[in-house]
């Protein structure tokens, strides 16, 4: 047998065994997760540890409520500020731009997302607390939710961006001439044709963003402050609640691991694990989404 | 020819960069009637089309030189947004859009302000009765567009053309995607439509022009591939009398 035709057969293998490895690692961490977890998930209980309020390792109190809200909050903050930007941004991409200026705008999206976590959260410890430190209520510490929505919204805009720019631009060029030989103007296409043709990638797109915000960790804790305190308005303004300081589920294991032991470190692994099946979630149903709208 | 004249086109060019498209074109379009555009793949006619709604101007680099008059006014001075509602198109490939039935044929009038239901209703049923397609949809108008037949989705690009009342269809081969039933359906249908609108059909289909045009133009390449106009006339003469030796070279397959 020829040389090449044992190459090309050997290359199947070579792929397959390099394929199977990076499943095999995830599930390994899974499981490794999993199983540090387990005395915590045995012996604090799942109702309390995701209905529990209050975190106190040195009292056996281990209730991640606090940080499952922070999480969420803090993403649904950068979802609110980054979304409405990255679909813009999107859509002059894929629409509305010459060629020269694309050419320009999309390597820079691109380099937000080559930009290290650490580099945001330098950012916003130093610019973007002060700044909103000014806001003038009391308790504000600039530390706090808003801190760390604006960074994260920053940090989500080019994952976001780059999906839904494919997903308008896999939109058949027959949609967008049919409607605009209707007399429409090109906005009108765009928001009336366009934008709902691609609607399931850029469901994905967004999703995709909040994986990535879910899992943030670094420039989180440089910013959101910390503190395991439920959020809370610190006012009668039920918005001053991104005031708050708070703590996300990825760094209450940052900020903690390093001298946990028993089942606070236990607590901790748990933590993982609610993180990771939070992302799971969110991540898959992504890909059901995208398959839904190749299908 | 003593009908009055829709569509006039005086010298006309189009450049895309450098190569030159169209050269030189000059024809006048009778209102109320169907004149066909034929002639060879390349040979510009489907550009040719793409002129009386501005729709050349979504490529970048097209140039145009020459003037195009619409009930004697000079369409480039035109808004395009405006032009193309009085200047209708039905594509190639039927392109309606991932919508419901009743949603593609009213998204003209909506978008153009029209927001009463009631009206609405009455447009999307008055247009898909003129597109001969009511009887067989008026059940499922919820229904999504694209579970239809290639030949029921062209009637709703049909329609959904008609649902803005342009003066004006051009349709691009309209029938080139469908079966020998369906072609035949969408013929008589411009037949009927040739009453309030004028229409200009591109086909490749020698039989299509024959059977269902007024009037043809005969196009074809020069020997720099830009596309000219050989002949023009009522459809009947050029059919069986043509004054060019290219034209009769065409219909008669010699080449193209």
């Amino acid at each position: 047998m020829p040389v090449r035709y044992i190459v090309d057969r050997v290359a199947k293998y070579v792929l397959l065994f390099s394929a199977l490895l990076s499943i095999l690692i995830v599930f390994l961490i899974g499981l490794f997760t999993l199983r540090e977890g387990e005395p915590a998930f045995r012996q604090i209980g799942l109702e309390h540890l995701l209905g529990g309020t209050v975190w106190r390792p040195e009292q056996d109190s281990f209730g991640l409520l606090a940080m499952i809200i922070g999480s969420v909050l803090v993403t649904f903050g950068a979802l609110a500020l980054g979304l409405p930007l990255a679909l813009g941004c999107a859509i002059l991409l894929a629409e509305v731009a010459p060629d020269n200026v694309r050419a320009v705008i999309r390597p820079a999206v691109e380099l937000l997302a080559g930009i290290p976590s650490v580099i945001y959260g330098l950012f916003g410890m130093v610019v973007l607390v002060p700044l909103i430190r000014g806001i003038d209520v009391p308790g504000n510490t600039g530390f706090g939710l808003l801190s760390a929505s604006v960074v994260l919204a920053v940090m989500i805009l080019p994952t976001i961006t780059n999906i839904a720019e494919d997903a308008i631009r896999a939109v058949p060029r027959e949609y967008k001439e049919g409607a605009l030989a209707l007399g429409v103007t090109h906005w009108q296409a765009i928001v009336g044709v366009i934008l709902p043709a691609a609607r399931s990638g850029i469901v994905a797109a967004v999703i995709l963003g909040v994986g990535r915000a879910l899992g943030e960790t670094m420039a989180m804790i440089m910013v959101i402050g910390n503190s395991v305190v439920f959020p809370h308005p610190l006012t009668a303004n039920p918005l001053t609640i991104f005031l708050s300081q708070a703590r996300t589920l990825t760094g209450n294991i940052a900020v903690e691991i390093n001298y946990a032991t028993g089942l606070h470190e236990s607590a901790l692994f748990a933590t993982g694990v609610v993180l990771f099946v939070l992302v799971m979630l969110v991540n898959s149903s992504a890909r059901l989404l995208m398959r839904a709208r190749t299908g | 020819m003593q009908l009055p004249v829709k569509l006039e086109v005086r010298n006309y060019h189009l450049f895309y960069g450098n190569f030159r498209a169209l050269k030189d074109v000059t024809i006048c379009i009778p209102r109320n009637q169907i004149t066909a555009i034929i002639g060879p793949s390349g040979c510009g006619k489907s550009t040719f089309l793409r002129t009386f709604n501005r729709m050349n101007e979504l490529i970048p680099g097209v140039r145009v030189q020459g003037q195009v008059l619409m009930d004697g006014q000079d369409i480039f001075a035109m808004d395009p947004v405006e032009l193309r509602q009085r200047v209708g198109m039905v594509f190639q490939r039927p392109n309606p859009f991932p919508k419901s039935i009743y949603d593609n044929v009213a998204y003209g009038p909506r978008a153009h302000g029209i927001r009463d239901r009631r009206r609405l209703d009455e447009i999307v049923e008055r247009s898909l009765r003129d597109a001969a397609l009511w009887d067989e949809v008026k059940d499922d108008l919820n229904k999504s567009a694209l579970a239809l037949s290639g030949g029921q989705q062209q009637r709703l690009c049909i329609a959904r053309a008609l649902a803005v009342q342009p003066e004006v269809i051009l349709m691009d081969e309209p029938a080139s995607a469908l079966d020998p039933i369906a072609t035949l359906r969408i013929e008589e249908l411009i037949q009927t439509l040739k009453q309030r609108y004028t229409i200009v059909i591109v086909t490749h289909n020698m039989q299509q022009a024959a059977r269902a045009s007024d009037f043809t133009a005969f196009f074809m390449m020069d020997e720099q591939r830009a596309g000219l106009l050989v002949e023009y006339g009522p459809t009947r003469d050029l059919f069986t009398r043509p004054s060019d030796k290219r034209t009769e070279d065409y219909i008669t397959g010699r080449f193209g």
